[in-house]
């Protein structure tokens, strides 16, 4: 006989009560854990859509600007002294350090071409490229050759076109090779061709409006390679696009606020049912304290007997509620994630803090019905002596 | 030296006008292997006095000692282990622990006690055993007679081999064959040295007994020793029966 046998028993006899227990701490743990794993696999869903996908880092040439304002009214800046980015210094960025985790490199030649009495924007970009900068492009059609245009979904319209028409860009006899889905952003309004293309369209052979890269970047900062990139392309303007990642981050953040707090909402009434719950049951073994301080138990022993079934139940209540979280995320993550898989992972540190975090919180409520138990006077408790 | 020193013992409840002394100024001893039965009308003090004994209730003046231990000086820790190690209680109620087992509530002192696993388990079947429940040990108390369960109470009692038995009314919720098994064992315990202070209102449990305390009013009203041992049954001394004696046994 042992007091921990003397606490498991205990439970065991008041099942209903003990399963009430468990359950207002299940329902706690649970909740946290399936709002940390949430938040943990949207997080990385999104860190992982944005390394696979889309630049987060663009290369500009780099050019002086001089601000004008007359009157006390700014009049914007004028640009001078532009230096283009050659297309051939693009091989440096596979040398830095970080090259391993450069995703796609996507040079892009921009230059106003006039079409059918109208001035458009021409692009030639690398679709091999495009395919990772732009995941959210779609097209009707096919990628264009050497003499083929993608057109942008408003462009199409505006020049009424579709896939297998043909146009003259600035004098070059193009053809439709596909028309893009809209997108909401300005491709829409653009002519796609290959770079080279463009560059022979627009006279500018070798030569780069701009560079989109894609950096993989989960072990290093972001601007770690923006550092690398501007070191090899000391003629251009690198910089990281933190906007989009920045607001998507500022969204979950709030996100994650919101359900910490409605975690610790439900963690605290889960505390509040074991501290009610022990505190009935304390009161309904008065007697049975009586006969252990009787026989010689110390206060010191009814504490441990209480403090170790509120352990036990919590430890349980720790393992059950992480199971339960982790199944709730994997539901939960399927249904805000619009059907698409997302990986919950299931970590050992994470199941050991909720166990800890249960035992802590059932501990922490117990503590004042194991002194109430504790402190009883055993001729009070007997009440026969 | 005496085994038990009780002097000038008051239990007072309440305060003011409206205080009541419950033990008021009681003084005795005891030697060691005497079996002494406290007698008295309802409320003379008897249980209170007992509840002093068992260092669970401590007095409002007067001196307690056991063994030369000042049971009331001591800190509320070495006051549990105290009742653990000079004290076995058998109560009227039984009080066993209704979700352990016989065997199981006779080895509840021994869980806070030193020592191996095995030597605990083989001193309560021991003890079980003693008391004739070695059959009924992984029964549980609501499986088991009255009787049974106030053996397995003395059985949990001695377990620790304490120096002193305090019962309180052991025969009290039994009929009188199976109170009269119940006297027997508890003789036979006081016969093998140990020293029992019994509470009893039944003429027939206080004869067991050599001396007999009579309170009345919270205070000593009569100590009578029987010259030699103990006959049993035998009949209570003129005083005592007219003080709150002459019931039977259960």
């Amino acid at each position: 006989m042992t007091l921990a046998k003397i606490a498991i028993r205990n439970l065991m006899r008041r099942k209903a009560k003990a399963g009430f227990l468990l359950l207002g701490l299940v329902i706690g743990v649970a909740t946290a854990t399936a709002v940390f794993s949430m938040v943990e696999a949207m997080t990385m869903d999104i860190n992982h859509k944005l390394e696979k996908y889309g630049a987060n880092i663009l290369v500009l040439p780099r050019a002086e600007s001089l601000g004008l304002s007359y009157g006390g009214l700014s009049l914007g800046g004028v640009p001078f002294d532009v230096e283009e980015i050659r297309e051939q210094d693009l091989v440096r960025i596979d040398a830095i350090p970080n090259a391993a985790n450069v995703a796609a490199v996507g040079p892009i030649t921009l230059g106003v071409v006039p079409v059918a009495g109208r001035r458009l924007l021409l692009a030639g970009v690398d679709f091999a490229a495009a395919g990772i900068l732009k995941p959210w492009w779609h097209l009707d059609g096919d990628f264009p050759g050497a003499d083929g245009v993608l057109l942008g979904a408003e462009a199409a319209g505006t020049l009424d076109l579709g896939t297998g028409d043909s146009l003259t860009v600035a004098g070059r006899q193009l053809r439709v090779s596909g028309i893009l889905s809209p997108t909401g952003s300005q491709d829409d309004e653009l002519l796609f061709t290959r770079l080279s293309t463009a560059q022979q369209i627009l006279n500018k052979p070798g030569k780069v409006s701009m560079v989109e890269v894609a950096a993989l970047c989960t072990a290093c900062p972001v601007e770690e390679m923006v550092r690398q990139i501007a070191e090899v392309l000391p003629n251009a303007r690198v910089s990281a696009i933190q906007q989009v990642v920045k607001g998507r981050m500022e969204t979950l953040a709030q996100f994650g606020r919101l359900s910490y707090g409605i975690s610790a909402v439900v963690l605290m009434i889960g505390a509040l049912v074991v501290l009610v719950t022990m505190m009935g049951n304390v009161r309904e073994r008065t007697e049975e304290i009586g006969i252990f301080r009787a026989l010689g138990f110390r206060s010191s022993h009814v504490l441990k007997i209480v403090l170790m079934e509120a352990a036990a139940v919590s430890a349980m209540a720790g393992i059950l509620g992480y199971a339960a979280g982790i199944g709730a995320t994997h539901f939960a993550v399927r249904l805000l994630s619009g059907g698409h898989p997302v990986a919950v992972s299931i970590r050992p540190e994470m199941a050991g803090a909720a166990i800890a975090l249960a035992v802590i919180l059932g501990l922490c409520a117990s503590l004042y019905p194991a002194v109430t138990a504790a402190r009883l006077d055993p001729n009070e408790a007997l009440r026969t002596l | 030296m005496s085994f038990i020193e009780v002097k000038n013992l008051v239990k007072q409840y309440g305060t003011g006008e409206a205080a009541v002394a419950a033990v008021n100024g009681i003084s005795f001893t005891v030697e060691p292997g005497e079996f002494v039965a406290v007698m008295g009308p309802s409320g003379a003090g008897k249980s209170t006095l007992l509840s002093v004994m068992g260092a669970m209730n401590a007095p409002t003046k007067g001196r307690y000692a056991v063994d030369g231990i000042d049971v009331y000086s001591l800190r509320p820790e070495q006051g549990a282990d105290f009742r653990r190690e000079f004290l076995g209680f058998v109560f009227q109620g039984f009080h066993l622990v209704d979700y352990l087992t016989v065997l199981e509530n006779v080895m509840l002192p021994l869980a806070v006690s030193p020592g191996a696993r095995q030597e605990k388990d083989a001193r309560a079947k021991e003890a079980l055993a003693w008391v004739g429940l070695a059959d009924k040990a992984s029964r549980l108390p609501g499986e088991i007679s009255g009787g049974e369960k106030e053996r397995a109470a003395i059985a949990r009692a001695i377990v620790n081999e304490p120096p002193l038995l305090l019962a309180d009314e052991p025969t009290g919720s039994l009929d009188s064959s199976t109170g009269r098994d119940v006297m027997e064992l508890i003789l036979r315990l006081n016969r093998q040295g140990t020293t029992v202070l019994m509470v009893t209102h039944s003429s027939e449990c206080a004869g067991y007994a050599a001396r007999r305390l009579l309170v009345r009013d919270g205070r000593l009203a009569a100590d009578e020793t029987d010259a030699g041992d103990a006959e049993v049954p035998k009949d209570l001394p003129v005083g005592l029966a007219a003080a709150g004696g002459g019931q039977s046994i259960g």
